[in-house]
């Protein structure tokens, strides 16, 4: 590990990373360095569609193939004995990172994916698989499934799906005008009838912070399982799911310094232990005979054929390098950069999509530097694009997010978003190209 | 002139402030007219069209009219699209449809056909945007559109 940088916790008045950390941050990854578009320094705003990885990332993946390359979990000579060795010290770091148990996380190709595991359990579970222990994951007609009209495609579409296969119901929490969820009507969407509610920690379209605490508790109080699509939050700022007190948690790899390809499903040890497979094959399995299998004990029985194993190791160094930084710091500099950011609202003709202020519903953290706009009278691809020619990478489009935009009236947003390697400047040239941008297209 | 500018020329800023065709056209069908629809999405930004054609028996297309959101790039591409088409027989529209994806494939070369550049009129202005992968799509909305309406015309049946 390279970094230098250490924010202490507990010291409230410490600035989010000094430039000397946030100097030696960005050494770690190589392809900041590079230039776009004729020779223009990049300014990468785009983390919340994937982050950039440091060079400890890549080279743990290099490593492995280089060194240890073997398959896990079998074989019994020493190249096995080690690839094992560094897949689950992965999951290790991975789990502490997170504030899970090792047993709970479980290695998916990505946070789709681990959604997707959770929403055929109640399918299989539905049909009967699982026996007495999956009865929590049995669906009947009329129950319902609640999620929230901001979420991401991943944690919307394998919910439909599971209501069509199964006869329970889809409702969802509305979002109000600023962006936040308006839990107004909570009692009354989450009764005893919800058998699950899923939602996002941060959206990937607001930066608003979920009141996970308000959430989980309206769930625990009808006995409904908690899904949290934590993609954005692992990345961005403390997270600790034992004490957040969700049942199911995703998030990628990709979004969080580590390779694309790996991501996890973090689920309560006694729910993953009564929850049927999925995914189905090899190493998941306990006895086979021709007529039938018995299935090993999780987080295996959810890691069905050739697991991802570099992409692990790489996932758990991210994990590691995001520790080491101190996540309360990375927080701050987060919050930092949202305040930079939301300036854009200033510029005329910019509307932000999204809240302008940490008025969040008593969370500590309550926004983070993601933020969408609409420029009027320009559309965001227009916007990226002019963007783009001054060296700055925003995101254009729906953000796999299309009823939070029809809720907002939009087809469309631009959006800007930070990692641990954006600086202040970068926000400011941001700004100022974002100024330049309805001048361009001779918008009155 | 930088690429971006290359991408956004005046005509195309011109197309997508004042756009032609805007507006959809109860479709004609009568006088042994035939008429079609039809609905583009681009799935990754958004961007649509609902586009009608018109054609007359002889093949000729008479009208064409639209609706569309979507960037500067997607709705100036279908109003110059709309220009070029009109009073067109089945058999140029198909030539201008292959010479405009050639040129979208052209990386921002442009044709190197003075014939054929002559024939695409405006919609040569579209050179700039082939040297950006992404947008490319964008600019060939509105020509899926026309094909597609006119498949469900029937008219490329009968010519």
């Amino acid at each position: 590990m390279t970094t230098t940088a250490t924010v202490r916790p507990d010291d409230a008045s410490a600035t989010a990373l000094s430039t000397t950390e946030l100097a030696a941050v960005r050494a770690d990854f190589p392809l900041l360095e590079r230039t776009v578009r004729g020779g223009k320094p990049l300014v990468y705003l785009d983390s919340a569609a994937t982050s950039q990885k440091p060079q400890v990332v890549l080279d743990a993946e290099v490593d492995f193939y280089e060194q240890r390359n073997a398959a896990v979990h079998r074989g019994a000579h020493q190249l096995a004995e080690e690839a094992t060795e560094a897949f689950e010290q992965a999951r290790a770091a991975v789990a502490a990172f997170v504030g899970a148990d090792e047993a709970e996380i479980v290695w998916q190709p990505g946070a789709t994916a681990a959604i997707n595991v959770v929403a055929y359990a109640f399918s299989n579970a539905t049909l009967g698989r699982g026996g007495d222990a999956a009865e929590r994951f049995r669906l009947a007609p009329g129950d319902e499934i609640v999620v929230t009209e901001a979420e991401h495609h991943a944690n919307l579409v394998p919910w439909q799906e599971l209501c069509a296969r199964t006869g329970a119901v889809l409702r969802w929490i509305p979002v109000s005008d600023d962006g936040r969820l308006d839990l107004t009507n909570l009692d009354a969407l989450v009764t005893e009838r919800t058998r699950v509610l899923a939602f996002g920690h941060v959206s990937n379209v607001t930066g608003a912070v979920a009141p996970v605490a308000t959430l989980v508790a309206a769930a625990r109080r009808v006995g409904a399982l908690t899904v949290l699509d934590a993609c954005q939050s692992v990345p961005n700022m403390p997270v600790d799911l034992h004490e957040l007190g969700v049942d199911f948690a995703a998030f990628s790899g990709h979004k969080m310094l580590g390779p694309t390809g790996v991501g996890a499903l973090y689920g309560r040890r006694e729910l993953l232990e009564a929850m049927p497979p999925t995914v189905t094959g090899g190493s998941m399995v306990e006895v086979v005979t021709m007529e039938s299998t018995t299935y090993a004990p999780p987080p295996q029985r959810f890691e069905a054929g050739t697991q991802m194993v570099a992409q692990a190791v790489g996932m758990g160094c991210a994990a590691q390098y995001l520790d080491e930084l101190g996540m309360e710091g990375v927080a701050r500099h987060e919050t930092e950069l949202a305040a930079e950011m939301l300036k854009i609202a200033d510029i005329p003709g910019v509307r932000v999509i999204g809240p302008l202020g940490a008025d969040g519903a008593g969370e500590e953290i309550s926004r983070l530097a993601v933020v969408s706009f609409v420029v009027d009278g320009v559309h965001a691809h227009d916007v990226g694009q002019v963007l783009d020619d001054k060296g700055i990478a925003v995101r254009v489009g729906h953000h796999c997010a299309q009823p939070l935009h029809r809720r907002f009236g939009v087809a469309a947003t631009a959006r800007a978003s930070a990692s641990v390697y954006t600086t202040v400047e970068e926000v400011v040239a941001f700004r100022e190209a974002l100024a330049g941008v309805r001048a361009f297209f001779g918008a009155e | 002139m930088s690429t971006l500018e290359q991408m956004y020329q005046q005509v195309i800023l011109d197309h997508a402030k004042r756009p032609v065709g805007h507006g959809l056209v109860d479709l004609a069908g009568s006088h042994g007219h035939l008429a079609g629809e039809s609905h583009q999405v681009n799935p990754t930004c958004g961007d649509e069209v609902t586009l009608r054609v018109d054609v007359t028996p002889e093949g000729t297309v008479a009208g064409v009219s639209w609706e569309g959101q979507g960037c500067s790039i997607s709705q100036a591409s279908v109003s110059v699209m709309t220009s070029l088409v009109k009073g067109a027989d089945l058999a140029e529209v198909a030539r201008l449809d292959g010479l405009f994806h050639d040129l979208m494939s052209s990386r921002g070369k442009g044709l190197d056909d003075d014939d054929a550049e002559d024939a695409l009129g405006d919609a040569t202005a579209f050179t700039g945007v082939s040297q950006y992968p992404a947008r490319i799509k964008c600019a060939l909305l509105g020509w899926a559109a026309l094909k597609d309406s006119l498949a469900r015309s029937g008219a490329l049946a009968t010519s």
